[in-house]
């Protein structure tokens, strides 16, 4: 809360700099490890066995089909599963860099998830309209009005910190719930943007994406929700993240006002309309996000998806085990892509555990991967043969504090 | 909060609270005090046509609300910028309000402007934000942030009901909720005061878990059926009051609870402005190394904080599973507990001015829980007026609010 511009002021991306920083691949993988037993004495707690578990959870999310030695019937079942994991993974990485990039910029993006709603309503309701448009072209004004819903929203929290302060953690969660109730009241019965099918009438549900704003499937049976091409689509955009993050004046400027905001203000960089761009950015990510789903496999918004989805929310934590980079966001997606695909209903039988408990197991595990990396000590204690101390990455305050 | 002016009152400055409050109001300027009444002709233009006056005509709303719009401008102009664009917003709001009152026909205003119904509801509504606004307050007060509000309320939501449920009284209950609120404020003071971790991601980690563990135990003993109907509930008060007009209404039958929240408030602000062991707690929030020094030991302090804000949030928690909704759902709490923490960021730190912020965003649930009388299909987005309420109070007052010094800071020593 306290970002008061006083002399010494710590921004959460400079104090998790040491988690960035240091530890490799190995620091987050420990967390996870960490996470992930914790987890597994829960489902001790309750009766079941752990590792059966978590075998049916890895089975269900397709991974084994990376295993040379399946074959036969379990491969293809395997194909499918993975096909869905992958289609899972999309979404995350988005909102997964939407939070990380706000994090190397020092604010907290909580608001992934108003972010990438307001995406899926641009383009379903831009994919859902203008028939007669070329396939390609539909495909691009539909993306592109979910980037643009996306960024508005998440640019009145930069616009608000930026000149009122106004604590953009706060600001973002009261958007994440005024945008569920906007998608249900525009997609409710009786509302502007519910599907005027007939024999939709009672079911609150949008129109549907027409076929020549739908993305084209490249791997499975399009018929079967097979994996679309809107993975790749995310892995541009993760290579365009780290292009604008380590390789642009941007993203120097966002990284300083990240460590530093009073040293970047001392060396000219506006931190304010830092604020303003960063959540843009952040929201062009998420809304893109909520663009793949709707155009890739979901075709239509029913309210009562808007209400259990938490794409967003999945955002922080593959963020968080992702250290915040391009390349780590990408693997903590792929997990836990892995995890809910292998927790749903669909393909956790519930003799070995019930999934309606894992999904809850989901968040508990995310939850405690959060806790592990907020404690930057606790890393370190992890890690004490990679650094010493606290790294001291960039320029301190001190020449501004004049001691203290 | 960001660069924020220096502050207009120093704390702790003056001898009584009269004449303190007295030296406050004269430091305000006459260009302000135009800019205030400004907000004041706005929501007067407003009131006017409303039950139970019922003015059916816009003009005197318009003249109303035009001469606000120029007490605002004129604010404004000699610098009083921001009450002077409070006063032009209440103006063109009041205005619409207006309008949209003369249009709207005289039942529908009666069926949903009934103030002392809407009274005891915001009460109703405004209690789960004020306890957990008096756990923020607690907690920031020593200088721990505490996003955990949430997740620490969702928990005495769920182990109040469970409580309540297996020991079949709501005391019960109510006392399960608050041992599992203090658990989770535990666990977040060791985070966020022995392993110095960044506060406000331990506690979204807490918000994270919070939801995890109530969802999963929740499966897990009540499965798909949900908590039984016949949970224990928190009773009512009933005071013998019915005969006064107003007051009578809305207070005559209130939960427990309700009272409990404002005897609390009352109390908090006792402890924490003129008790010796406030005065330290606080001291902890401003300058823990100089409390150090003093022979306070801020990780003591930090931790005792901490637990009674998990408390208290869980406290808020019981209150709505237990006493106001009578049943537990997953995630229940839907962000009352980030509404909670900008009642503590709206109500400058105090229990009191965060029971007032409370009050307003228990108006504003109130009101949209009675708004669909006008138009049953837009209901559904008069839900969203407490969050976006939020929003605006947030942006509009954050910059006049100036958190405790060491807010989220961690205390390390030297």
């Amino acid at each position: 809360m306290s970002d008061e511009g006083g002399p010494g002021t710590i921004t959460v991306a400079s104090r998790l700099s040491g988690y960035v920083r240091g530890g490799g691949v190995l620091i987050p993988l420990v967390t996870a490890l960490l996470a992930f037993l914790v987890g597994g004495l829960v489902v001790l707690a309750t009766g079941s066995n752990p590792i059966d578990t978590y075998r049916a959870i890895f089975e269900g999310s397709g991974l084994n089909w990376l295993f040379p030695w399946v074959s036969g019937d379990d491969r293809t079942i395997a194909a499918l599963n993975l096909q869905q994991t992958l289609i899972l993974t999309t979404p995350l990485i988005l909102t997964g860099l939407a939070v990380a990039f706000a994090f190397r910029a020092g604010l907290f993006n909580i608001g992934g998830q108003g972010q990438y709603l307001v995406g899926t309503f641009a383009a379903v309701y831009v994919g859902s309209s203008l028939d007669g448009t070329p396939a390609l072209v539909h495909v691009v004004l539909s993306i592109v009005g979910a980037c643009l819903a996306g960024a508005a929203w998440a640019g009145i929290a930069g616009f608000l910190k930026a000149t009122t302060g106004a604590n953009e953690v706060v600001s973002t969660i009261m958007l994440n719930w005024t945008a569920v109730y906007v998608g249900l009241y525009l997609f409710g019965l009786g509302g502007p943007l519910h599907s005027d099918d007939p024999a939709a009438q009672s079911i609150p549900v949008s129109p549907d994406v027409l076929e020549s704003a739908r993305l084209p499937v490249f791997w499975g049976d399009p018929e079967l929700q097979g994996l679309h091409i809107g993975i790749f689509i995310a892995l541009a955009a993760t290579a365009l993240f780290w292009v604008l993050l380590n390789r642009s004046v941007t993203g120097y400027e966002v990284r300083a006002v990240g460590f530093n905001p009073d040293a970047a203000e001392y060396a000219g960089i506006s931190a304010g309309r830092n604020y303003v761009k960063v959540m843009v950015i952040c929201g062009l990510l998420a809304g893109l996000a909520g663009a793949l789903d709707v155009l890739g496999w979901q075709f239509r918004i029913a309210t009562n998806d808007i209400q259990v989805s938490q794409v967003g929310y999945y955002g922080i934590a593959v963020a968080l085990l992702g250290r915040n980079t391009a390349f780590g966001t990408v693997i903590a997606a792929l997990l836990f892509g892995a995890l809910l695909n292998g927790t749903s209903v669909r393909n956790l039988d519930p003799t070995i555990f019930d999934p309606q408990l894992a999904g809850n197991l989901t968040w508990i595990i995310q939850g405690l991967i959060i806790l592990f990396v907020s404690a930057p000590v606790l890393v370190t204690m992890l890690s004490r043969a990679r650094f010493r101390r606290r790294p001291k990455p960039m320029p301190k305050p001190e020449v501004l504090s004049g001691g203290g | 909060m960001s660069t924020t002016a220096p502050a207009t009152a120093p704390a702790g400055a003056g001898g009584k609270p009269g004449s303190r409050l007295r030296g406050r109001l004269a430091r305000v300027s006459r260009e302000a005090w135009l800019g205030w009444a400004g907000v004041a002709l706005g929501l007067i233009a407003f009131y006017i046509t409303l039950p139970p006056i019922l003015v059916r005509s816009l003009i005197p709303s318009l003249l109303i609300a035009i001469a606000g719009l120029a007490c605002g401008v004129v604010a404004v102009r000699a610098g009083e910028k921001r009450v002077g664009w409070g006063a032009v917003v209440a103006c063109l709001a009041g205005a619409f309000g207006a309008y949209g009152a003369v249009e709207s026909g005289v039942t529908n205003l009666e069926r949903v402007v009934v103030w002392s119904a809407l009274l005891a509801a915001a009460l109703r509504y405004a209690t789960p934000l004020t306890f957990a606004a008096l756990g923020g307050v607690t907690s920031e007060r020593s200088g721990v942030v505490n996003i955990g509000l949430e997740g620490m309320m969702l928990t005495g939501a769920f182990f109040g009901a469970w409580g309540a449920d297996v020991t079949s009284s709501w005391l019960g209950g109510v006392v399960i909720g608050l041992l599992a609120g203090g658990i989770m404020g535990l666990l977040h003071a060791v985070f966020a005061v022995s392993l110095r971790a960044d506060q406000i991601v331990s506690g979204t980690a807490i918000n994270f878990l919070a939801i995890g563990i109530t969802g999963f135990l929740f499966i897990k003993i009540y499965g798909t059926e949900g908590t039984p109907d016949n949970l224990p509930e928190i009773p009512d008060v009933h005071l013998p009051i019915g005969w006064i007009p107003f007051l009578g209404d809305a207070l005559e039958q209130l939960n427990l609870l309700i009272w409990v929240g404002l005897i609390a408030v009352a109390l908090l602000s006792i402890f924490l402005f003129r008790t010796p062991q406030g005065l330290r707690m606080r001291s902890v929030g401003e300058n823990p190394l100089a409390a150090d020094t003093a022979g306070i030991s801020p990780i003591r302090a930090r931790y005792y904080a901490v637990i009674a804000s998990g408390a208290f949030a869980a406290l808020g928690g019981a209150f709505l599973s237990i006493g106001f909704v009578h049943s537990f759902s997953q995630n229940m709490t839907a962000g009352k507990g980030f509404i909670a923490l900008a009642a503590v960021i709206f109500g400058k730190w105090k229990p009191g001015g965060a029971l007032a912020a409370a009050l307003l965003f228990g108006f504003s649930s109130a009101l949209a829980q009675r708004l669909p009388v006008f138009s049953p299909t837009t209901a559904v987005l008069f839900q969203a007026l407490p969050y976006v309420l939020t929003l605006i109070a947030v942006a509009g007052l954050v910059g006049r609010s100036r958190p405790p010094a060491a807010d989220g800071i961690p205390y390390e020593r030297h």
